[in-house]
């Protein structure tokens, strides 16, 4: 039998010392002036990590304290006169104050100059690379893998020639190009099939900028002539920002939305 | 009385007709000479009118002011000869008040930002309140800071004296409201409360309804009105049916009381029992102000530019008969101001249908206020322009223009010929009504002007702002 069975069963058999309870009861009301001695004369390490473990003790008490203390009962809350003083037509109203101005239009000083825009899609799925591109083989053995092929619609422009088919490396198909997209103008929930006229930018990264890849997000040139745009100076405009706004490599077409 | 009957082939003369602006003809069609000018219709008008004073008109023919001789008039307009000449007369006030053009004194005194300023209807006392939870006396003579009464617990946002000039009351942020002598300076009593939320606006009953000055009504946040009496000191009658906030509450001559509030509805309540009589819809928006054509005859009671004080028992008639007279027989007419940048002009006694919407501005409109002829409307908007209607058709006259901030409040001359706006840009202007111009721009004031007023005698302006100061103009 283990050796701590053999108390366990002298204690079945025989029972405890009559005053065993008597002596607990005491002991454990002695505790917390044990507690204290062995806090007040520890030294070193010991003692601070005893002193730690008080305070924490202690702070979680007051907070259950203050806690029970919270009366259910609701007293009027007195409002502290507050700075700032206007008058009843003004109470209402959030009036930005004047700092807040001055900061909002340097703040927009600021964004211009770091050429960020608001545009509808700020944030899209990135597309990995061996989503973007298909590898394709070549060579007799087709043991060669340097060709890859765009399976993501593409925008070429009007004088687009392929190069060499020996050299070209990325292979966009023409059953993926597309010259036209729909745009929808956001304030007057019209959409135009507008020509393309280039790939402005494509959040995925600068190569696929320059391949002309049009995925969800990417910002396109349009051309506008069609809607008979005028600037404030007077010339006409026929060219206008859009952001792609669906999957055209599953729906076939483009949609975008006019950035105004 | 002869007039020239020269024919009409000589050219000389034009045939007139003299209406006066409710559309009865004075006299029938008569020859004028060409050459006469405002002055010489004016001799006429006052002889027919068997008048034993000279009293002073301005005559307007089709909406515009003549200010020049007949004949000129019809040249430049091109106007045939051979047609009747509309001209309508209006009496302007026998009264002239003199510009006020130079800040005579700088009382500083509040703590905190000045939110409410307002002359007796005497216009000997000037009561402010402001954010520093005081309500302060001054003295206009001494151009000194009289009493300071302290009894509020939060911003006092409004205060108002009663039509006979015995009691001034002012509303506070904790909605609680606190009567005060004027001539000790001293708290009438506890604070009434009952209202839960901030007080927006105080009015009193007119003199000529009940003499002594006892019943007030004020509008608050929390979406009722209360009627109060001052000597019982308690709430009589609570007017709930607003369900957003009470932004303004105007008691009516006729004994109706008028609030407008945020939920866009002007609702009409009778005074005995506070109920509901009618509600005027149309707005989109908030409603900011309210104003009556007879609002600056309630305000002053008896008081009139003569100075004279009137035993009580008197003073209910002279009240009386000034509001008549301000009246006239049409009914009394309500503009009302909006966040939706448009004021309706209503005859709330004819019709729950506005008479006119009065668009223009570009802005929210903050306050609406009628000259005390009932002849124009002001409105100042947060568009940085002060726009003046006609009074009695709603037609826009002319836009001030010189603000470079948002306008708070205006205020009108007692003679009706000159207004005053205060704005957000820390300026008070002075525009003249009959040459439609800017008479005096009044800079000094080194922050935002919340609240501004003309004493009804005419000889003083006050305006107090974000400052703390209080500014006082003179002539």
């Amino acid at each position: 039998m283990p050796q701590g069975d053999y108390i366990e069963q002298h204690r079945k058999r025989h029972g405890r010392r009559f005053d065993h309870y008597e002596r607990l009861r005491k002991k454990e009301a002695r505790a917390s002036h044990k507690h204290s001695t062995m806090a007040q004369k520890s030294l070193g390490i010991k003692g601070k990590m005893i002193a730690k473990k008080n305070y924490s003790e202690k702070a979680l008490m007051k907070k259950t304290l203050k806690m029970h203390e919270e009366s259910s009962s609701r007293r009027k809350a007195d409002e502290n006169v507050r700075e700032g003083a206007v008058p009843a037509y003004l109470l209402d109203r959030e009036e930005t104050t004047r700092a807040k101005v001055l900061s909002n239009t340097i703040k927009q000083k600021r964004k211009e100059k770091a050429g960020k825009w608001e545009v509808p899609l700020p944030k899209v799925r990135p597309v990995a690379e061996d989503e973007m591109f298909r590898v394709i083989r070549s060579g007799k053995r087709k043991t060669k893998q340097w060709k890859r092929m765009v399976t993501k619609a593409t925008f070429v422009g009007p004088a687009f020639t392929r190069k060499p088919p020996k050299y070209e490396r990325f292979i966009r198909p023409s059953g993926l190009r597309f010259t036209k997209a729909h745009v929808t103008h956001p304030e007057l929930k019209c959409t135009f099939c507008l020509e393309i006229i280039g790939v402005k930018k494509n959040p995925n990264g600068p190569m696929y900028t320059s391949l002309g890849v049009m995925t969800r997000g990417t910002i396109v040139e349009v051309n506008v002539s069609e809607l008979g745009l005028v600037t404030p100076a007077g010339k006409v405009v026929w060219g206008k920002y859009a952001q792609v706004t669906n999957n055209p490599e599953n729906d076939g077409c483009i949609n975008a939305v006019l950035l105004v | 009385m002869t007039m020239d009957t020269v024919d009409a082939g000589m050219g000389k003369t034009v045939m007139c007709l003299l209406t006066d602006p409710e559309g009865t003809n004075l006299g029938s069609a008569m020859y004028i000479p060409q050459n006469a000018g405002p002055l010489q219709l004016t001799h006429l008008v006052n002889n027919f009118l068997n008048n034993e004073e000279m009293l002073p008109y301005s005559f307007y023919v089709s909406d515009e002011e003549l200010l020049v001789p007949v004949g000129t008039y019809l040249e430049k307009n091109k106007v045939s000869v051979e047609k009747v000449l509309t001209i309508v007369y209006q009496q302007q006030a026998v009264f002239r008040i003199r510009p006020v053009n130079r800040c005579s004194q700088t009382i500083a005194g509040h703590e905190e930002a000045v939110l409410c300023v307002s002359f007796s209807p005497d216009g000997k006392q000037l009561a402010s309140g402001s954010g520093d939870t005081t309500v302060r006396l001054w003295d206009l003579y001494t151009e000194t800071p009289l009493f300071t009464c302290k009894g509020h617990k939060n911003w006092v946002l409004t205060v108002a004296w009663s039509p006979d000039g015995k009691h001034l009351v002012s509303g506070s942020k904790s909605g609680e409201i606190c009567c005060w002598n004027p001539k000790k300076g001293e708290l009438e009593g506890s604070p009434l409360t009952g209202h839960k939320k901030w007080i927006t606006g105080i009015s009193w009953e007119p003199v000529h309804l009940s003499s002594p000055c006892r019943r007030f009504v004020t509008s608050s946040k929390d979406g009722d009105a209360r009627i109060w009496d001052i000597t019982l000191k308690k709430s009589i009658i609570c007017l709930s049916g607003h369900t957003l906030a009470v932004t303004c509450v105007k008691w009516g001559g006729d004994g109706i009381i008028y609030t407008g509030s945020q939920d866009c509805t002007i609702k009409m309540w009778e005074t005995t029992q506070g109920k509901l009589i009618r509600e005027l819809k149309g707005h989109g928006h908030w409603i900011n102000s309210l104003a009556l054509s007879t609002e600056y005859v309630l305000r002053t009671g008896a008081f009139d530019h003569t100075g004279r004080q009137y035993p009580p028992n008197e003073e209910k008639q002279k009240a009386l008969q000034r509001y008549n007279q301000a009246k006239g027989d049409a009914p009394e007419r309500l503009v009302s101001g909006s966040d939706d940048f448009t004021m309706f002009l209503w005859e709330p006694s004819v019709s729950k249908q506005s008479k006119k919407r009065l668009t223009g501005h570009q802005q929210l409109v903050n306050h609406v206020y009628f000259s005390p002829d009932g002849k124009w409307i002001a409105s100042a908007s947060f568009d940085k322009s002060v726009r003046l209607w006609n009074g009695v058709t709603g037609q826009f006259v002319t836009a001030f223009r010189g603000h470079v901030g948002p306008v708070y409040q205006v205020s009108w001359s007692a003679d009706s010929r000159m207004l005053l706006s205060g704005s957000k840009d820390s300026t008070l202007k002075i525009w003249e009504i009959r040459t439609k111009k800017l008479k005096q721009d009044l800079p000094g004031h080194s922050d935002e002007v919340y609240a501004v007023d003309w004493s009804p005698d005419g000889e003083k302006v006050v305006s107090g702002g974000k400052d703390r100061v209080l500014k006082l103009w003179q002539g």
